[in-house]
């Protein structure tokens, strides 16, 4: 048994490889591009709309509030980043329901990968809202003594980022296949559904996680909490 | 390895690129169709509200109006019926005015359709009495009533009162004009001769005459002379007769005082008026 769709690969060219984390990827990438452009294509502004739009208009809403209330002033400047998260992620887990899927999520890359994107997008909000000088004097905050430790947390925080998402998300996968060869009927069955919903505390989790490191990043230094406040 | 950094950086192209269709073709068109339903829904409330608003002020321009058409109203039914009772009061005033005409006209018409009356009844008496006086006495005495009434005058003339007679005698001393005889039938000239004689002796007369005959006198005689009159005719009893006829045609009593008189004049009536409305009546 493979532990990572990374080593399940399907043609390679040197180090050009393409294998199931980056194939799965591309499908789920095509379901969110193409569901959205289908159902997008007709929008109503009117009072009536279809339910496909309807359940559209839920999910932005639900997610623009929640990184509201999360303390983000301008929650709509912040949606396409932290909703794409969410919804990659929420999909990646819900589509372990079709027999031969792989969860880009399951791998380590996929994650890591995720997780250099917040902590490449925390700073750059940030600097781009506080300017770099006033990013960076975070870091000295409270003291200058702090530096090496908020470096620390904001490296940190990343790699936990990474490894939380890839740990339950392979953890899951493992725990099924695991389950499979000893007891096949029912309780993998019970078990894929425990995934399911671990998934989508995961994404939710992601998500979150990554939208309080970008509101701490693009607020005020002296009222935030640290960088590694929310681990 | 777990890490496959190809596939990292794959992921994170893809990520990227995810991020971008997501945006381009889910987030930015719902978004803007929500703010694109909100700000048509707010325009709607903002019209929705504009409408109320404009709704209230027609409401309340509605209400002055009405309040206003009412006050007009009862202002006008207020100076209706003022007017009305005006105008009822001047058509009263004036049906009462010609009411009241009307009356006075009908009161006078009846007025002189009795004076008519009184005046034919007492000209067709007057005819009627002295012809059945005339036949009567020409059938049962087999007297001429006139030569009797002159006969009469004449005895009269003579049987005067002191007072009276030296009264006309003074009036007859100096004479403006001549006597004048008036008598309702022609008077014969033996007749004129006996009353110009009589005059003559009785009051010393010795001036001129002259004769009127008229139907006014009612069988009478009468002398004139300086506004002072000597009469001898039924005059009296025309007058009872005639009240009497009046008292019965008004439905009233008899007056007792006029049948009185006439009884104690004896039938005739010689008088001796003076010009002025002081003198006295002076009764034969």
């Amino acid at each position: 048994m493979q532990l990572s769709p990374d080593n399940q690969i399907f043609w390679q060219y040197g180090f050009v490889k393409l294998n199931a984390t980056i194939v799965f990827t591309w499908l789920l990438m095509a379901i969110l591009a193409g569901g959205a452009r289908l159902i997008t294509a007709r929008l109503s502004t009117g009072l009536r709309r279809s339910r496909w739009q309807n359940v559209l208009e839920i999910i932005v809403l639900a997610m623009e509030k929640q990184i509201a209330e999360i303390g983000i002033v301008e929650p709509r400047r912040f949606v396409g980043f932290i909703g794409t998260l969410f919804l990659f992620v929420a999909l990646a887990s819900l589509a372990t329901i079709v027999p031969g899927y792989r969860p880009p999520t399951g791998s380590l890359s996929t994650t890591a990968a995720l997780a250099l994107c917040v902590f490449v997008a925390a700073p750059a909000y940030g600097i781009r809202d506080n300017g770099l000088f006033g990013y960076l004097r975070g870091y000295t905050e409270p003291t200058v003594l702090m530096l090496p430790f908020n470096i620390i947390g904001e490296i940190s925080r990343t790699l936990a980022l990474a490894v939380r998402l890839f740990g339950n998300m392979m953890s899951g996968e493992m725990i099924v296949a695991i389950l499979l060869t000893v007891t096949p009927y029912l309780f993998p069955i019970v078990m894929t559904l425990f995934g399911l919903l671990t998934g989508m505390v995961q994404a939710y989790i992601f998500s979150v996680l990554a939208t309080v490191y970008i509101a701490a990043a693009t607020s005020d230094r002296g009222s935030r909490p640290g960088p590694g406040a929310h681990q | 390895m777990l890490i496959d950094w190809f596939t990292v950086t794959a992921q994170i192209v893809n990520f990227l690129i995810l991020v971008w269709l997501l945006r381009r073709f889910l987030y930015r068109p719902v978004l803007d169709a929500i703010d694109a339903r909100e700000q048509r829904v707010a325009a709607a409330m903002t019209e929705a509200e504009a409408n109320k608003e404009a709704a209230e002020r027609e409401r309340d321009v509605f209400h002055q109006r009405n309040e206003e058409f009412v006050r007009q109203r009862a202002a006008l039914l207020r100076e209706a019926i003022r007017e009305v009772k005006a105008e009822r009061e001047n058509l009263y005033a004036a049906a009462r005015r010609e009411a009241e005409d009307f009356r006075t006209r009908q009161q006078e018409a009846m007025i002189d359709d009795c004076n008519t009356l009184k005046e034919e009844i007492l000209r067709r008496t007057r005819e009627e009495v002295f012809a059945i006086a005339r036949k009567a006495l020409a059938d049962l005495a087999g007297a001429n009533l006139e030569q009797a009434m002159v006969d009469t005058f004449l005895r009269r003339c003579r049987t005067m009162e002191a007072g009276e007679r030296s009264e006309l005698q003074a009036v007859l001393k100096s004479p403006v004009g001549p006597v004048c005889i008036r008598s309702t039938f022609p008077l014969p000239d033996h007749q004129r001769q006996a009353i110009e004689r009589e005059i003559g002796e009785n009051f010393n007369y010795g001036g001129r005459f002259c004769y009127e005959c008229g139907p006014d006198l009612v069988s009478g005689i009468a002398v004139s002379m300086d506004g002072h009159q000597v009469a001898w005719n039924i005059t009296d009893y025309l007058l009872a007769l005639e009240q009497g006829i009046i008292d019965l045609l008004l439905d009233h009593p008899p007056a007792d005082g006029r049948e009185a008189t006439a009884a104690a004049t004896g039938g005739g009536t010689v008088m001796a008026t003076p010009p002025s409305s002081q003198g006295a009546d002076r009764h034969g």
